[in-house]
């Protein structure tokens, strides 16, 4: 049987203290690069990192961290989730991936996005109405790159490449590159037309639904005649002791975070029941380590995915709590997972 | 009969009605923002049996149209195309796709009456805009007949008729509707209002309607009507 990743995923959000006291933008960040060094001790496949410009999430430049962790790590590969390619110049974040690159010695990966947020817009100078341009031109750009031999680009979102060069070069020839998706079908199509791995971000909802992207995903590369990779995916969570500590921390992290969200969207909070719902049949997964190892065995055997990655940190947790969903999550769920995984295979 | 309906966008909430539609034994004619063909790969694997088409086509063959387009792009739509038809209008001000546009925001204006101006000559009525498109594909009782508590989707319009009709097709697509006074009334569903996400059964929709002013926007419509 293939190879199962298990990922961890933070956007970097800010811990509190004992005492509820928000930690500084600073402090949350060092305390990233802990939780990275942490990861890897443990034999943790994927750190993965996102990238966000508002005030719930110190992480604005996630290869930076990666870069302080490449130092103090071994074998954990250094991702993003996501970087928004979009406000981004792709030569730029070729260059920076490929400088992580080198000073992990080749564990870098880029995932890119389009984001779920668009503070980055007007921030960077973008228009929100060319974000569909943006993307689609960027990730032409950035493929382009992908091949590490000059190029010569041109189009309407920034300054032509006449034969550019561009550098420092890996020592793979290859830098690791995902595209994240979300709920848009477009964009499965277009990562499969670039012949690109996916990560399905499944914050809600019953992850059974994208079963058809699956299919949706392998039909395109049929279409394009491009490699069919391995999917990935990742979900909120929460690891405890028990049952009923996760529920509660979760219900005080994951909750409180998605409502303040939602807020700026305009959505109502969210209900207890919706809450639980999430837990017992969506995309939460959160409890003991056994009950989030059968949810997440069963996951992915349900959808065929070959990397699941748990985005740990939300809302204002202790660093003990997010210490504490790391550990389980290494050293009792993942083992657990694919002791699962392995059991089914043989029937 | 065969029933009929048309869908305007072929994005995340238009490919989930359109899977719904058809498991409820409707037809679908269904359109993004271009061509045929540009959809085709993604309706054929995801909503297999819908009809693709240009959003011209969609307009003049169905009597029932659902606009499940970003509420910034219904005026690029032909109104005299739509006349005499039922419009369900599922759309929501999204200021990150719509940009920052005031009257999408006003609580004396529903965008469904903006729509139902711009459409003169056709029944509008707010129908699916409250409820996630992933709700509405795991919740919807023709998709998951094993769903332990049928959901409402709430229906606003002003001609009896029409309305009729929507909460005709809101069972069809295996949902309890939930009726309110008129297409004013449909503010009470928008973002910003406690009901906005709402993925609840008929009892608990209503009460969550009853206390739309809940929220600061809800207040604000509350004042207006009170005055
Ligand atoms: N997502 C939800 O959960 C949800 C739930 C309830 C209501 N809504 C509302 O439903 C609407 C669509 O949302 P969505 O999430 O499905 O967005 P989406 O995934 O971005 O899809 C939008 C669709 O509209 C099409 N479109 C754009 N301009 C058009 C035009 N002039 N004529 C015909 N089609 C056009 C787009 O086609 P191209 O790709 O070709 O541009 C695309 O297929 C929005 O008003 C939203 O507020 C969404």
């Amino acid at each position: 049987m293939e190879k199962i990743l298990f990922g961890l995923d933070t956007f970097g959000d800010i811990p509190a203290n004992e005492n509820g006291e928000l930690l500084s933008d600073a402090q949350a960040l060092r305390q990233v690069v802990a939780e990275g060094v942490l990861a890897d001790q443990l034999g943790v496949d994927i750190i993965a990192l996102g990238e966000h410009h508002r005030e719930d999430f110190a992480i604005s430049s996630p290869e930076m961290v990666l870069a302080a962790m490449a130092m103090q790590t071994e074998k954990i590969k250094l991702s993003t989730g996501v970087t928004v390619l979009s406000s981004d110049d792709p030569v730029r974040v070729f260059q920076r991936f490929s400088t992580l690159d080198a000073l992990s010695n080749g564990r870098a990966q880029v995932m890119l996005g389009r984001g779920s947020f668009t503070e980055s817009f007007p921030l960077f100078g973008f228009n929100l109405n060319d974000y569909d341009v943006l993307f689609e031109e960027k990730l032409n750009l950035f493929s382009q790159l992908l091949t590490e031999k000059p190029v010569t680009w041109q189009g309407t979102t920034r300054a032509p490449l006449q034969n550019a060069d561009v550098y420092p070069k890996t020592e793979s020839g290859h830098l690791d590159t995902y595209v994240g998706v979300g709920g848009s079908p477009e964009s499965i199509i277009r990562a499969a037309r670039y012949g690109l791995p996916v990560m399905l971000a499944i914050i809600g909802g019953s992850p059974e639904r994208f079963k058809p992207y699956m299919r949706l995903y392998e039909k395109a590369t049929e279409q394009f005649q491009t490699p069919v990779h391995p999917v990935g995916m990742h979900s909120h969570g929460v690891i405890a002791p028990t049952d009923e500590e996760a529920r509660e921390l979760a219900w005080r992290s994951i909750r409180v975070s998605m409502d303040r969200i939602g807020r700026d969207r305009g959505w109502a909070p969210m209900t207890r029941e919706r809450f639980e719902n999430e837990i017992e049949n969506g995309s939460y997964y959160v409890g003991s380590p056994t009950t989030v190892a059968k949810k997440i065995a069963r996951t992915i055997k349900n959808l065929g995915v070959k990397r699941f990655d748990l985005v740990y940190s939300a809302g204002n947790q202790t660093v003990a709590e997010r210490e504490q969903t790391i550990e389980l999550y290494a050293k009792e769920v993942i083992p657990q997972v694919r002791a699962i995984l392995a059991e089914a295979a043989n029937d | 009969m065969t029933k009929q309906i048309g869908i305007i966008g072929a994005g995340k909430l238009g490919v989930v009605l359109a899977q719904i539609a058809l498991q409820a034994g409707y037809q679908v004619q269904i359109a993004g923002s271009g061509s045929a063909e540009k959809i085709a790969l993604t309706m054929t694997v995801l909503a297999p049996g819908a009809r693709i088409m240009t959003s011209t086509e969609v307009l003049a063959n169905n009597e029932v149209i659902i606009l499940a387009l970003p509420l910034s792009k219904f005026n690029q739509l032909d109104a005299a195309s739509l006349a005499g038809k039922l419009v369900l209008d599922a759309m929501n001000y999204w200021w990150e796709v719509d940009g920052k546009r005031a009257e999408f925001n006003d609580p004396r204006v529903g965008t469904s009456e903006l729509v139902q101006n711009y459409f003169k000559d056709s029944n509008v009525v707010k129908a699916f805009n409250h409820m996630g498109y992933h709700d509405l594909l795991d919740e919807s009782m023709v998709i998951n007949p094993t769903n332990p508590m049928r959901k409402a989707i709430a229906v606003a319009g002003d001609n009896g008729q029409a309305v009729a009709q929507a909460r005709q097709i809101v069972t069809d697509f295996g949902f309890d509707a939930l009726v309110l006074d008129d297409l004013n009334a449909g503010l009470k569903l928008q973002p910003g209002v406690n009901t906005f996400g709402a993925n609840l059964p008929y009892e608990d929709l209503q009460t969550a309607i009853l206390n739309y002013d809940e929220t600061p926007f809800g207040q604000e419509i509350a004042k207006l009507k009170l005055q």
